[in-house]
């Protein structure tokens, strides 16, 4: 009698599908997954240490690349404490600018996620839509900061950069054409049907299930979960512009496609009442160069769930502990959850929906 | 492209190969402790807005079919070996590009405990791109730098 021995397709960590690093073993029976195992921490650089050894300001410069998706999530995450620790508080206009790039981030990478996983899904048209329109948020993105990626916007204390007449008329000039790109891509999602074919009932993750394994962002929504942390505490500007969660019960791919791209929605709404109720007034506080001792816990709504930040001082110029939990660390249980049972060529589509960030995760 | 008849097969082969080579490199994309931004900088480059593919670039999943080895970050512990296996695994002519400020000099991430440095400590590297991230235009003129460098002598220029 033959042992029964499991096949294993190893994928990884250099990959065509995915753009980061990360080793999965896929356990295959036939064509079927039976069990994943995901092995991490190739972009793993020691940023967390490296923050000892610089001051509170350099550190923002630092932390802002552990991800160039996310950067304004991890420095305003980062302010947001150290400004806590040191009894600062940045002005209404810097918190309000503060929020408003934080959605214009929100923007360009649920665009990046819609054509990365519409790519993986063999649906290549529209991950060269999308990113050709992602483009006018990157520009809006250039025009107020100066960079595409590493926008640099917060200083401890407030942000660098005011938002100005000809800069308002931008955003919203960007925000109304892709408005109308997005309700065309929500059209597509749910009405093409070989598209849909990839997407409906995969990878589905019940109610339970999320709570159960902890997933949080648009993931945690897609299955039912209303946890949005700009609701439930909410930072900078977000008390004075209240954030729609928006959910839906199913729990699938689909379910993913429909919740990120309606996020795209309120994104847009969130947008435009923030340009046009910017409160006058300074951009920047005065911020000590020590910061008082004790430790201070910051979170924030990242594209991708929430982001944790643990800061201790011991009351000198450095930081004495920067902790970074991110969400994509917390996304990475579903896959274990929801992949077996599932065609093996529909791995790429379950890793790309919980829109996985490999450098924030490994750091 | 002129060829010179009254050489021999060899050198005629050799100058179609170089032909085809500067007009349809294939490239591969690994990241070997970046931060994501040049990456998705070089996937921008890709897509419709900038178009990479016009200048025949096409980014390939396997090291076994790529000319060009476009390197982003600085390299990692965990990831030297990899990046050298991918680089050992490509066939000979290859390239490598090296983007953003990381993968040259190791830029923000110099001092952290798990980075060893940047991709030519590892691999020898033909064009380095700068930037933090480098803008998709320059990385096309990085690009075009490169596929320029391996022109033959003028008088065998590819048209």
């Amino acid at each position: 009698m033959l042992a029964l021995e499991k096949f294993i397709v190893p994928i990884g960590p250099q990959h065509p599908a995915l753009k980061e690093p990360g080793h999965f073993e896929f356990a295959v029976d036939g064509e079927t997954v039976t069990s994943v195992n995901v092995r991490l921490g190739y972009v793993h650089r020691g940023i967390e240490k490296a923050t000892e050894d610089r001051n509170w300001a350099q550190n923002l410069y630092l932390l802002e690349r552990i991800c160039g998706i996310c950067s304004h999530t991890h420095a305003l995450c980062y302010s947001l404490g150290v400004e806590a620790l040191a009894e600062v508080t940045a002005p209404p206009r810097a918190q309000v600018i503060r929020s408003l790039v934080a959605e214009l981030e929100r923007v360009h990478s649920h665009f990046l996620w819609l054509g990365v996983a519409a790519h993986e899904g063999g649906f290549d048209t529209l991950f060269m839509y999308s990113w050709r329109d992602r483009e006018t948020i990157m520009d809006v993105l250039e025009g107020l900061t100066g960079n595409r990626v590493n926008y640099s916007a917060n200083v401890l204390g407030g942000v660098k950069f005011d938002v100005d007449e000809k800069q308002r008329a931008a955003i919203q000039r960007g925000v109304d054409y892709l408005e109308e790109r997005t309700h065309h891509y929500y059209k597509v999602v749910t009405t093409d049907s070989t598209f849909i074919r990839r997407t409906r009932g995969v990878g589905t993750l019940t109610t339970a299930q999320a709570e159960h394994v902890g997933v949080i962002g648009p993931m945690a929504r897609a299955s039912g979960i209303a946890r949005d942390v700009r609701v439930d505490a909410p930072y900078a500007a977000y008390n004075l512009f209240p954030v729609n969660v928006v959910v839906e019960t199913a729990g699938d791919l689909e379910a993913r496609f429909v919740v990120r791209l309606k996020e795209l929605l309120e994104s847009y709404r969130l947008i435009r009442e923030m340009v046009d109720n910017l409160p006058p007034g300074d951009l920047t506080v005065r911020m000590p160069r020590k910061v008082k001792e004790g430790e201070a816990i910051s979170r924030i709504e990242a594209p991708r769930g929430e982001a944790f930040y643990f800061i201790k001082s011991n009351g000198g110029e450095k930081p004495e502990r920067v902790k970074v939990r991110t969400p994509s660390l917390c996304n990475f249980m579903s896959i274990i959850a929801t992949a077996p049972g599932h065609q093996l060529a529909d791995m790429p589509m379950i890793l790309a929906g919980i829109d996985p960030c490999f450098s924030c995760n490994d750091r | 492209m002129s060829l010179n008849l009254t050489e021999t097969w060899e050198h005629t082969l050799d100058a179609l190969r170089t032909w085809a080579r500067i007009n349809s490199p294939w490239a591969i994309h690994y990241n070997s402790g970046s931060c994501n931004g040049c990456d998705i900088e070089i996937l921008a480059t890709l897509t419709p807005r900038y178009d990479l593919e016009r200048f025949g670039v096409k980014l390939q999943g396997s090291p076994r079919h790529a000319d060009v080895l476009i390197c982003t970050g600085p390299v990692t512990l965990q990831s030297r070996d990899r990046l050298k296996r991918i680089y050992e695994q490509m066939p000979e002519p290859k390239f490598v590009v090296a983007v953003g400020a990381c993968a040259i000099s190791g830029g923000a991430f110099q001092v952290c405990y798990n980075v060893v440095g940047h991709i030519d400590e590892v691999i020898p590297v033909n064009a380095y791109i700068p930037g933090c991230p480098p803008r998709p235009e320059a990385i096309i003129d990085g690009m075009v730098k490169l596929l320029q460098s391996l022109q033959p002598q003028p008088e065998v220029m590819v048209s």
